[in-house]
């Protein structure tokens, strides 16, 4: 009978512990498609929120950290000024997080010189260099640790479409990043139904985007 | 017995996970100004359950556990909130207020007399990118701080002329370390450059008064320029322009953890002068050449070693109209100078709440002037040690401590030929050792409202007298961008340095600062208005025998107004200066306005970036009421003015990257429509001949091509549309 208790126990306890995947995967699979798909800063935050609520109840995983940060990176696309690198700080703090649950990690590097080129637009002038550099080495980082990844190559090539022409930037030097981050995706496939796969229309919107004269 | 505890047990177990207590909490998250904040979030702690607070700032959700719990809400820009909380089932109604988070854009800073242009702090009134890219500056520092408020147009002598004070008056500083000739040695009436380069610099603290108590001697302002880290990458310069040549690189080690470099520049101006007719007659062509070198390393995470090395040689020589010859005669005036400034500084934390600077510094120079009868040697030497101690108190509140040794050598030897049979000889040397030390406290009451309290003590045994210099600020923040400052201190400085070398030598000059400020910076526009009393004391007077009963005051207006939006892609700022001022020193009889101040000044800085053309285009326009100066037949002393001084100088840059070479072409005038200058005039000994004093050329033109190798900018600069 003690026996029979104890695999209760054992078995009921296991359920519980094993309970929470289908959940998280669940609460993130709800949220990781508007990540992608939304542009407003008020749904953007409040997906954040989400992520961070997820992160916090899941302390081992390190996708909903990545994802709190992307949604705060892409707030930065709907503000200026100084309140970007008020973004820019909160999304660091998720992304460091990440990176330490998960070094090493290709799709946290990209995020990374995500965060970096956000950086840049508060002042392009000044902070050209130094953002921009940093961007870039991130980004050759996260090529180095997955060359399947097309995110660093997207990345690459809005970099450079935002880039003035006398500055080496322009289409021309664009598109073939943007070609290069195509290929990638027809091939890519995601770790997993929650795993990081944006990226792939916003790529096909500014190769048509580089054709355009 | 047994099956029934299983059964008990069983229940329990699967009790806790089949029946779940619902609770509902509600409720509407405010600011201190009971305003609702949206976007919040809000949650059991380590829990799935939580929301977001609506536009209004109200939020419901409803949490699955039971008992003690910890609601969090956290939100960018705030401190975050916890609550400990019983869950029971019942709807729970929780409405707090958050209070606004203290960062570098909500903290009140210290803005009386201070301007600042840095790339690090976000709320700075200029970048130092736009000390290179103002119109009228031609790459000078001091010539981009001229069309600040505060700083006078002063054409015929280098320096920061600022608030009623002379150019010697404001004090340049390197990471904390005194430049004794921070421009290039001049002839008479004819301005220099700085010799710094502004890339050299990361930030650019120019201090219009009230400064302080980490730095002294400089009765009117303080120009402090900190040097850039380490680099971020490898690269090398190439400058060609109508003036001269130079080279440089700059190596990063691999690791980032170490770099080095050097820079070597070539300026001959017998070229341009050819070409651009000059007033004065050049008997030796101006040509500088120098360099230098630098070293940085870090040493830890948070430690930092830098070494800057700058030598440089200039010569020429110019033959002037001799006002006082009726026959034609021209004056000489041959000069060759030697210029090393060397400067070691090392940064690291010490713990967590104290940071230590040391600093070393050498520098000499040697200026050799001939003229028609006389030859002058005179030298400049300054050893200076320097230590600041600094230690963080709570969370804003910092407390410093320093001292400062300095050992000066001023050598000055002139053979004077008084006539064809007799030769005057004379060397005199003198020696100061200078200590300083000096203590404050920037004290946050709140982080709306600071207080500065510093003191600094100084002593030189070659004045054999010590000071106690108070200086206090006091800054409150009015609303997310305003902010209220106040500031006082008394501010000594030695005699200039010509008065070092008399018999008598007179003791410190005084000044004592009086200056509020107001000012609102957001993200595009500054405004700034500065009203500022000083009072000068103890000046050196020559009147009869040299002594300190010289006096005067200074006091007025500043105002500056900078626009980055309203007009599309066009960047400009407004000064105004209002000044009145006047101070009996030197020989003068009376308390007068001196010849270097006019009562109204203003700039216009206008700058437009042309993306398509790939081409950044500036102007600036200058204006000054006339200045006093000094006519023999007036009975009125400093009674005349001198004409009102307006000047446009014009600039544009084209950039262009071809492979991983970075191209600048720029060309800049100035005084563009050539309008006639008059700074003063100089009067023959008996009053009947005047000569106008004005600058060299009516116009200035500069065409440079800057290469940079190494760079890749395609991956720096992202457009502004972005």
């Amino acid at each position: 009978m003690k026996k029979l208790i104890l695999i209760a126990l054992v078995a009921t306890i296991g359920v519980s512990a094993k309970a929470q995947n289908p959940r998280y995967v669940a609460a993130m699979e709800k949220n990781t498609p508007m990540a992608d798909t939304a542009r407003d800063g008020e749904h953007l935050q409040s997906l954040a929120n989400n992520f961070e609520r997820i992160a916090g109840a899941e302390k081992s995983e390190w996708l909903p950290l990545y994802y709190a940060a992307y949604c705060y990176a892409k707030m930065t696309y709907t503000t200026k000024g100084n309140t970007i690198d008020t973004y820019c700080d909160k999304a660091d703090v998720f992304i460091k997080k990440a990176d330490s649950l998960n070094p090493n990690n290709s799709e946290i590097y990209t995020l990374k010189a995500m965060i970096a080129s956000a950086r840049i637009s508060v002042n392009p002038m000044t902070r050209g260099q130094k953002y921009g550099t940093e961007s870039a080495e991130l980004r050759d980082k996260a090529k180095e640790l997955d060359p399947t990844n097309p995110r660093p190559y997207y990345l690459e090539g809005t970099a450079y479409f935002y880039t003035p022409p006398m500055f080496g930037g322009g289409k021309d030097k664009a598109k073939p990043a943007f070609e290069k981050a195509m290929k990638l995706f027809e091939t890519f496939k995601p770790a997993s139904s929650i795993a990081p796969n944006w990226g792939k229309d916003a790529t096909a919107y500014f190769l048509k985007k580089c054709d355009e004269k | 017995m047994m099956k029934h505890i299983t059964t008990l047990l069983l229940l329990i177990l699967l009790g806790t996970q089949g029946i779940v207590a619902q609770t509902k909490i509600s409720g509407k998250i405010t600011d201190q100004k009971k305003q609702g904040i949206p976007g919040v979030n809000i949650l059991v702690k380590d829990t799935y359950d939580g929301g977001t607070t609506d536009v209004n700032g109200n939020y419901s959700f409803t949490a699955s556990d039971t008992g003690m719990v910890t609601l969090v809400a956290t939100m960018v820009g705030f401190d975050p909130i916890e609550k400990k909380i019983r869950l029971t089932g019942k709807d729970i109604a929780y409405s707090p207020v958050m209070k606004e988070s203290v960062n570098e854009l909500n903290v009140v800073t210290i803005s009386a007399g201070t301007i600042e242009a840095s790339d690090e702090k976000r709320t700075t009134v200029l970048k130092p990118l736009d000390i290179v890219t103002t119109a009228s500056a031609q790459g000078d520092i001091v010539g981009a701080l001229k069309t600040l408020p505060g700083a006078q147009q002063v054409g015929e002598s280098e320096g920061l002329f600022v608030r009623g004070g002379t150019g010697t008056e404001t004090k340049t500083i390197i990471d904390g370390m005194v430049v004794n000739n921070p421009f290039f040695s001049s002839v008479p009436d004819i301005a220099t450059r700085g010799r710094f380069s502004p890339f050299l610099f990361k930030g650019t603290v120019f201090s219009t008064g009230g400064y302080s108590a980490q730095y002294g001697q400089g009765m009117s302002s303080v120009l402090a320029l900190e040097t850039q880290d380490l680099p971020d990458r490898t690269s090398s310069t190439v400058a060609i322009s109508t003036v001269g040549v130079g080279v440089g690189h700059n190596h990063l080690w691999k690791d980032k953890g170490m770099s080095a470099g050097f820079d070597l520049n070539y300026t001959n101006l017998v070229p341009y002068f050819s070409l651009v007719k000059q007033v004065p007659e050049y008997t030796r062509a101006p040509q500088f050449s120098g360099g230098s070198l630098n070293f940085r390393k870090k040493t830890s995470a948070s430690g930092i070693l830098k070494f800057y090395g700058y030598f440089n040689t200039s010569d020429l020589g110019i033959k002037t109209f001799d006002i006082d010859s009726t026959d034609g005669f021209k004056k000489l005036f041959e000069l060759n100078n030697l210029n090393i400034y060397t400067n070691l500084t090392y940064k690291e934390r010490l713990g967590e709440k104290y940071v230590l600077n040391i600093g070393a510094s050498y520098s000499t120079n040697i200026d050799k002037i001939k003229t028609i009868s006389d030859t002058i040697r005179s030298q400049s030497d300054l050893t200076q040690g320097r230590v600041v101690l600094s230690r963080g108190v709570g969370k804003l509140s910092i407390i410093r401590v320093g001292a400062e040794y300095q050992y000066a050598f001023d050598g000055f030897k002139i053979d004077s030929r008084v006539n064809p049979y007799y030769v005057y000889h004379n060397t005199t040397n003198i020696y100061d050792n200078y200590v300083a030390g000096f203590a404050e406290s920037d004290i946050y009451l709140t982080h709306k409202l600071v207080l500065r309290l510093g003191v600094r003590a100084e002593n030189s045994t070659l004045l054999k007298k010590a000071v106690i210099a108070p200086r206090t600020s006091i800054a409150y923040k009015l609303g997310q961008y305003s902010q209220v400052s106040f500031a006082y201190g008394e501010f000594y400085q030695k005699p200039d340095r010509d008065y070092l070398f008399y018999p008598q030598i007179p003791g410190y000059n005084k000044a004592t600062h009086y200056i509020l400020n107001v000012q609102r910076v957001d993200d595009y526009h500054t405004l700034r208005a500065e009203i500022y009393f000083k009072k000068y004391d103890n000046l050196t007077s020559t009147l009869s025998d040299t002594t300190n009963s010289g006096k005067g005051y200074a006091q007025g207006l500043d105002v500056f107004w900078r626009d980055k939006k309203s007009i599309k892609g066009v960047d400009y700022w407004i000064s105004y200066t209002y000044l009145d001022t006047k101070r009996q020193w030197l020989n003068y009889p009376k308390e007068v306005m001196p010849p270097f101040a006019a009562t109204h000044t203003a700039t216009l800085v206008f700058k437009k970036f042309f993306t398509k053309l790939n081409l950044s285009t500036g102007l600036t326009y200058s204006y000054a009421t006339g200045r006093p100066y000094y006519n023999p037949n007036n009975p009125n002393f400093m009674g005349d003015r001198t004409i009102e001084f307006n000047t446009i100088g014009v600039n544009a840059a084209y950039l262009r990257q071809i492979g991983n070479c970075f191209a600048v072409l720029a060309v800049s005038v100035g005084n563009v429509i050539g309008n006639q200058q008059v700074y003063s005039y100089n009067y023959s000994y008996d009053g009947m001949r005047r000569e106008a004093v004005g600058p060299p050329a009516k116009r200035f033109f500069f065409i440079g091509l800057f290469l940079s190798f190494g760079q890749d900018r395609s991956k720096e600069v992202i457009d502004n549309n972005n």
